[in-house]
């Protein structure tokens, strides 16, 4: 493989395809996208009222090519011009990575291009930057999204330390698990972000868990105490419900991510993953946040969600530090935020 | 690349084509043409496909002194099989043949099992392990040796008893091959009729993907990355469910 410095004019060509969405992207110099295409799954795992691993696999790989070929096509390049190729190599559900993983591997054989497997948890992270490149070190991230609710210190790149995380569900997880339960379908976190803005946010006061002390979040509780509320009070109004239950889940990770924010002496807030794209969550993190002192930044709700920027915007960073990752590379379904796929 | 590309012939007329086999516990890796195979490669991975994938595409390609130029076709075997191994050897095979404006053949594994027999007169069954209890199968007469065996029944998923009552029904013997007899054995160990062939050709190989691949080429019957779809056969558990569901309500 051909040895490769990683400079501004570094081209990096990612696919993302670890849940239910396959995204590929051309990024230039770690932070320039000149191509972002995502491919939702939404709509064909709405009737099982969750994201189905083996339905996905499938949408994945008949996804694959048209999406590639789009990323390439739109960034105006000739692959050519390509220096890398990154995919999602975990966390994320095995059978999906594996498509990506899969068809990156092969390009970077066929195009002679050092391969990056990159840490979708990290990508994550870089989404952040990637819209406000301004952002100083220490930061405290705070990645919610239906598979993962923590709060973490970047004190730089590839140096993470994870203050907090959610003891039982995740933060989407809630979302889903209340929306099915108000029968608003899948999924929950876009259905009741719209329908609580014109609910009464203190119509029931649901219960923080775990607000005075700690970092770690806990929303288990509060999802059978929805639950239970409806149950004795069926008359009650799903619009309040919404409302009531958003408010204790947007109220936790405000106070939880400022408190570390505290601790760390961090020099900013800023917000990833699906969850992220909740506006009453953008809203209230800002203004508390800034209240408390913190510039808070929250990246475009494309780059919240799962996409392929991010991805190559985390490859070219790890380019840097730790060189490519070897052809040998798998899939990691339980990688951790601090592990590099090698 | 909407269109299905035009198999490039190198300089001597020859084709090259290279074939990936992922659709069971094993990967291989072969290239080839109608004229016979010039490198293969195949590991007992257990189920760590896309781990050794690629560096066995590299190592193959480099031992036969083929460069990425010198390819004219990718062949894959498209199943049916493991659903993460087709689509480790799919994703990996339509990345290549995409990237380098290739066409595809998409192999069936069951065709690819059935040319691990030697020639006879007799009816040849293939029929790989399904898990669940059930083997996906089809019959075949073959047509000489190397030649694309003809198939008598479209590749379907069963249990094993009724694949045992079919081959029963036809009353003639059969040369049986595949994991799907071995792991089943007992359901045709009774029988007069069936022919087990022994265990060590109970994959398909790289090699006869590439072997049937040369077939389809020469007749014109190739497909573009885009078009190459996975032999499931069997939907996933969860729209099995939803369906049942739906039908009950
Ligand atoms: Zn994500």
């Amino acid at each position: 493989m051909s040895d490769i410095t990683v400079n501004e004019s570094t081209v990096v060509l990612a696919i993302e395809t670890s849940c239910d969405e396959t995204a590929a992207a051309v990024v230039m110099g770690g932070n320039d996208v000149l191509s972002s295409i995502v491919s939702s799954q939404i709509d064909i795992h709405a009737r099982f009222g969750g994201v189905v691993p083996e339905v996905a696999s499938r949408a994945h790989l008949e996804a694959l090519v048209p999406v590639v070929n789009s990323a390439i096509e739109e960034a105006g390049i000739l692959p050519s011009r390509i220096d890398v190729v990154a995919a999602t190599a975990g966390p994320g559900l095995i059978g999906a990575l594996l498509v990506g993983v899969s068809a990156a591997k092969s390009l970077s054989l066929v195009w002679d291009k050092p391969f990056v497997g990159v840490n979708h948890l990290e990508a994550h992270l870089y989404a952040g930057l990637l819209d406000d490149p301004t952002l100083q070190f220490p930061l405290v991230v705070l990645l919610v999204s239906g598979g993962h609710t923590m709060i973490i210190e970047m004190r730089g790149h590839g140096d993470y330390t994870v203050l907090g995380r959610t003891i039982d569900d995740a933060a989407g997880e809630a979302y889903d698990k209340v929306a099915r339960f108000l029968n608003l379908g899948y999924p929950g976190g876009p259905v009741i972000d719209r329908i609580a803005a014109d609910g009464n946010p203190h119509a029931v006061e649901f219960p923080r868990a775990m607000q005075h002390e700690g970092l770690d979040v806990s929303f288990s509780g509060l999802k059978t105490a929805v639950m239970n509320h409806v149950r004795r009070n069926p008359d009650v109004s799903n619009v309040d419900i919404a409302a009531s239950f958003q408010a204790a889940v947007v109220d936790v990770l405000c106070i939880k991510t400022i408190r570390a924010a505290q601790q760390i002496g961090a020099k900013g807030i800023v917000l990833g993953g699906g969850v992220s794209a909740n506006s009453s969550l953008r809203a209230e993190m800002t203004r508390r946040g800034n209240e408390a002192g913190f510039k808070v930044a929250l990246p475009s709700r494309a780059m919240c969600t799962d996409n392929a920027a991010m991805i190559a915007a985390a490859a070219w960073h790890r380019l840097s530090s730790d060189g490519e990752t070897s052809l040998a590379c798998g899939a990691y379904p339980n990688l951790r935020l601090n592990a590099v796929p090698r | 690349m909407g269109k299905t590309p035009r198999c490039r012939a190198n300089l001597d007329g020859a084709i090259m084509i290279l074939g990936i086999e992922t659709s069971v516990e094993h990967v291989g890796v072969a290239l080839g043409d109608s004229r016979g195979i010039r490198a293969h490669s195949m590991l007992a991975s257990d189920r760590r496909h896309a781990e050794s994938l690629t560096p066995m595409i590299k190592f193959v390609m480099q031992q036969a002194e083929v460069s990425m130029e010198d390819l004219s076709a990718i062949a894959v075997d498209v199943g049916p099989g493991l659903f993460t191994g087709m689509r480790v050897g799919i994703a990996a095979a339509q990345s290549i043949a995409w990237s380098l404006e290739l066409p595809m053949v998409p192999v069936c594994s069951l065709d690819a099992v059935a040319m691990n027999t030697d020639w006879s007169e007799d009816v040849v069954a293939a029929s790989l392990d399904a898990r669940r209890g059930e083997v996906y199968w089809a019959l075949y007469r073959m047509r000489g040796a190397g030649a694309e065996p003809q198939r008598l029944t479209e590749p379907v998923v069963t249990s094993p008893e009724e694949l045992a009552i079919h081959l029963a029904d036809r009353a003639e013997s059969v040369v049986c091959v595949g994991s799907g007899f071995q792991r089943h054995a007992a359901f045709f160990d009774q029988s007069a009729f069936a022919n087990i062939v022994g265990p060590q050709s109970q994959f398909p190989t790289a090699s006869s993907v590439v072997t049937l691949a040369a077939h389809r080429i020469a007749a014109d019957a190739t497909v573009s990355a885009r078009e190459i779809q996975p032999l499931y056969l069997r939907a996933p558990d969860a729209e099995i469910n939803w369906t049942t569901r739906e039908a009950q309500k």
